[in-house]
């Protein structure tokens, strides 16, 4: 550990504060999301003459949030800083969040002295046992000789293997200490292992399943992103001619336009999509997790389906879905491997069930005949679905979209198309709410020259009201987009469909006016509630050169279908609301 | 079902915190856990016994698998290995029964490592159940007090330590990062 102080060059002396901005420098971090506070006063001195971008969010959490924006929009690690106390209790649900979707983020946070750790000092919290179990690993720096490689160590864990969050601790006389700085040549986790190669064996079983399969499909999730592995899938689904549906975590893995791609399954996934998985008899499950919104009832699920399931972390194989051909590496590696496996070997295997195969294609354009995705359009209100849609003609494909949580979330991911990865940016796991403004925030500074739109619902942009703070102080051109039909939606439709409309504590009366609200800020805002606007609204969002806060005002009591009642299983789908709901 | 984890951990703050939050956050009760420092005095050897359903075996040896501090987990409960637990055992005695408990313990195996007027201090190992029997046997002599140290198991197993090399560190390494038009 002391590889600094027994380096053979003395290196330069300074600060721990200047070693830690050296280490992020060696890092090539060149963005830092972060709100300063007494015990980081050294680092922010540091920083004050260091060429490290810093951006000063309005709230700790829309620190983390920004940061999992930036890593993405792409890929590389996203970094936040926050005081200790309060500041470090604030990033916990971003932590968490980064933990379920798997995002490669460094949170710095400062830490009491020392010599008063445990003293129940001012601003103290116990950093280090509350974000234990959510990141993928943290540190206690207590000796500055240690820090260089706690940095890079947390870098490392980060955004190797399946990424996630990583949190380094770090004393106020731990920045202010004084040591000889020399590079950390190399690092040495011995218990992190890292599998990346997969097995040979396994690896030409699944290109023999997947020749013989008759109805076989590709389950594609935010694996396939970590790994950049989109060319790879792409390659798969085409080299076989197999149907693929994509995650919420997924979308944008294979270009929503690729005529294989049967759209997201699960809770509120299409007809086609969960009647494919149902009938399958060969599950692909690449980078994905079953998770309980993509599944449904588990005993349920897939059920005539054997199962190859890549991923790189041992421990999701398994996990809820048992895998006849259980494969532990890298998505990408694995995909190039069975892709080889499969050129070799299409000159033998292309015939066997060829006819089986047409059929299956022929079930899956009837499924998605029978009850495709169309968006509700009125003259009278502007329907959520209309939203999205007109979102989608002015993104085709290529914008990037960052969405809070809700109803809103799903119509986005059910409309919206993602010709790559990288576009479509959401809290899947976590769910949290607040998440898509900040992150949104992230993402624009990860990638100015793209068109991003932050889309929320009334109630998560209260929740992140204070960032617009941020994005008029960078002119940042963020289209703020708030689907606003006065409820927490998702709730909402809930209560109306389990507990008899009886509508608990969902009412969002009161919304702040968006053109005083955004004017207050010193950027334009305004409400649009008719059809016939909407278009011209949204591009004159689109065309205002810096920040824009467009609310929308939407039908109340729209709901999002298909919708598979939670326990259900997911070929139990509701299609259509069962007949027109009075509401209180 | 009671499951024996075997882990070799890197000795450093914060591991067993790991290891036992991960137990806690899924809802086990540890019965038993002991900690020690290995030969190398990096690392330390635990021992834990906890209550799990069975289904859930092999994905708590994963989990901990997964943890960065942990080099090694493995599920003892069935495979070969030896398995002791430690008491140690006070007991009031008068003295007309004292021949009699140091006969008794005598059958356990046991050995007195201190006397005095009141009674014995005595020192039992054996597997579980059988400690179970002597400390009941002791009861019957009088007041009791009872320390157990958990079951300690080794495994009779060669297991290959597989551990992950340094890592070089030019610092020019490229992320995973998808090129995105």
């Amino acid at each position: 550990m002391s590889a600094v102080t027994t380096s053979t060059a003395k290196g330069t002396l300074m600060s721990g504060a200047k070693m830690l901005l050296e280490c992020l420098s060696r890092e090539k971090v060149d963005i830092m999301f972060g709100y300063p506070g007494g015990v980081t006063l050294p680092l922010y001195d540091a920083l004050y003459d260091h060429p490290l971008k810093h951006i000063l969010v309005r709230h700790e959490q829309n620190a983390c949030f920004a940061a999992e924006g930036y890593a993405r929009a792409t890929g590389k690690v996203g970094v936040c800083c926050a005081t200790s106390g309060p500041g470090a209790t604030n990033l916990v649900t971003g932590l968490v969040d980064a933990m379920m979707d798997s995002i490669p983020v460094v949170a710095i946070t400062g830490q009491v002295s020392t010599k008063l750790i445990g003293s129940d000092a001012f601003q103290e919290a116990d950093t280090f046992g509350i974000t234990r179990s959510c990141t993928k690993h943290n540190f206690l720096v207590k000796k500055l000789a240690d820090l260089p490689q706690a940095v890079h160590e947390a870098f490392h864990i980060a955004a190797t293997g399946r990424p996630g969050p990583v949190l380094v601790d770090i004393p106020k006389d731990v920045f202010q200490a004084q040591a000889h700085y020399s590079p950390v040549s190399a690092i040495h986790l011995p218990g992190y292992k890292v599998y990346t190669e997969g097995h040979a064996g396994q690896i030409r079983r699944a290109a023999q399943m997947i020749w013989e399969a008759k109805r076989p499909i590709v389950y594609a999730g935010g694996g396939i992103l970590a790994s950049a592995a989109s060319s790879d899938l792409r390659e798969l689904v085409e080299r076989v001619d197999i149907p693929a549906v994509c995650t919420l975590m997924g979308l944008g893995a294979l270009s929503s336009e690729h005529r294989n791609f049967v759209s997201m399954p699960g809770m509120h996934g299409s007809y086609a999509a969960n009647l494919a998985m149902t009938e399958t008899d060969l599950i692909i499950a690449l980078g994905v997790r079953f998770d309980d919104r993509v599944t449904g009832r588990l005993a349920a699920f897939a059920p005539h389906a054997k199962v190859i399931h890549v991923d790189i972390d041992p421990a999701e194989i398994g996990k809820n879905r048992a895998a006849e051909v259980p494969i532990v590496g890298d998505v990408k590696r694995v995909l190039e491997k069975i892709n080889q496996v499969l050129a070799d070997t299409t000159g033998e295997m292309q015939p066997v069930n060829a006819r089986s195969r047409a059929e299956w294609w022929d079930r899956i354009r009837d499924w998605q005949k029978q009850h495709p995705l169309e968006p509700e359009i009125s003259s009278d209100e502007i329907k959520p679905q209309h939203l999205v849609s007109e979102i989608d003609r002015l993104s085709g494909g290529e914008a990037i979209v960052c969405s809070d949580v809700g109803q809103h979330q799903m119509w986005a991911a059910q409309f919206i198309r993602f010709h790559h990865p990288r576009l479509w940016i959401n809290s899947g796991g976590l769910g949290a709410m607040g998440f898509g403004f900040p992150a949104a925030i992230g993402a624009q500074f990860a990638r100015p020259d793209k068109l991003v739109f932050a889309l929320v619902g009334d109630g998560g942009f209260q929740m992140s009201i204070p960032e617009l703070a941020t994005v008029a102080n960078h002119a940042l051109p963020v289209k703020i987009i708030v689907m606003n039909n006065g409820y927490l939606g998702m709730v909402r439709q809930w209560q109306e469909l389990f507990y008899n409309n009886r509508l608990s504590a969902v009412q969002l009366d009161t919304f702040p006016d968006p053109e005083k609200l955004a004017g207050a800020y010193g950027f334009k805002g305004r409400t649009v509630e008719s059809p016939r606007e909407l278009r011209g609204a949204l591009e004159a969002a689109v065309r205002e050169p810096g920040p824009y806060l467009l609310n929308v005002r939407v039908a109340p009591y729209e709901n999002v279908y298909p919708m598979v009642p939670a326990g259900g299983a997911i070929n139990e789908m509701v299609l259509a609301p069962p007949q027109p709901v009075e509401v209180a | 079902m009671l499951q024996l984890i075997s882990l070799l951990v890197e000795n450093k703050p914060g591991a067993l915190m790991r290891v036992t939050g991960l137990l806690s956050a899924r809802g086990y009760n540890i019965e038993s856990l002991t900690v020690a420092r290995t030969l190398d005095p990096e690392l330390s050897r635990m021992s834990i016994v906890v209550d799990i359903e069975p289904g859930q075996r092999q994905q708590l040896i994963k989990q901990m698998n997964k943890l960065i501090n942990v080099l090694q987990a493995s599920d003892v409960t069935e495979a070969p290995a030896v398995r002791r637990e430690l008491v140690l055992l006070r007991v009031r005695a008068n003295m007309q029964d004292r021949a009699a408990i140091l006969k008794e313990a005598e059958i356990f195996g046991a050995r007195a490592v201190d006397s005095s007027v009141e009674g014995f201090a005595l020192e039992a190992t054996g597997d579980s159940e059988k400690l179970d029997e002597f400390i009941e046997v002791m009861k019957s002599y009088g007041e009791i007090d009872v320390t157990r140290s958990g079951l300690v198991a080794v495994s009779l197993e060669s297991k290959k330590l597989k551990l992950a090399p340094p890592i070089k560190k030019d610092l020019e390494v490229e992320p995973h990062t998808e090129s995105v038009k």
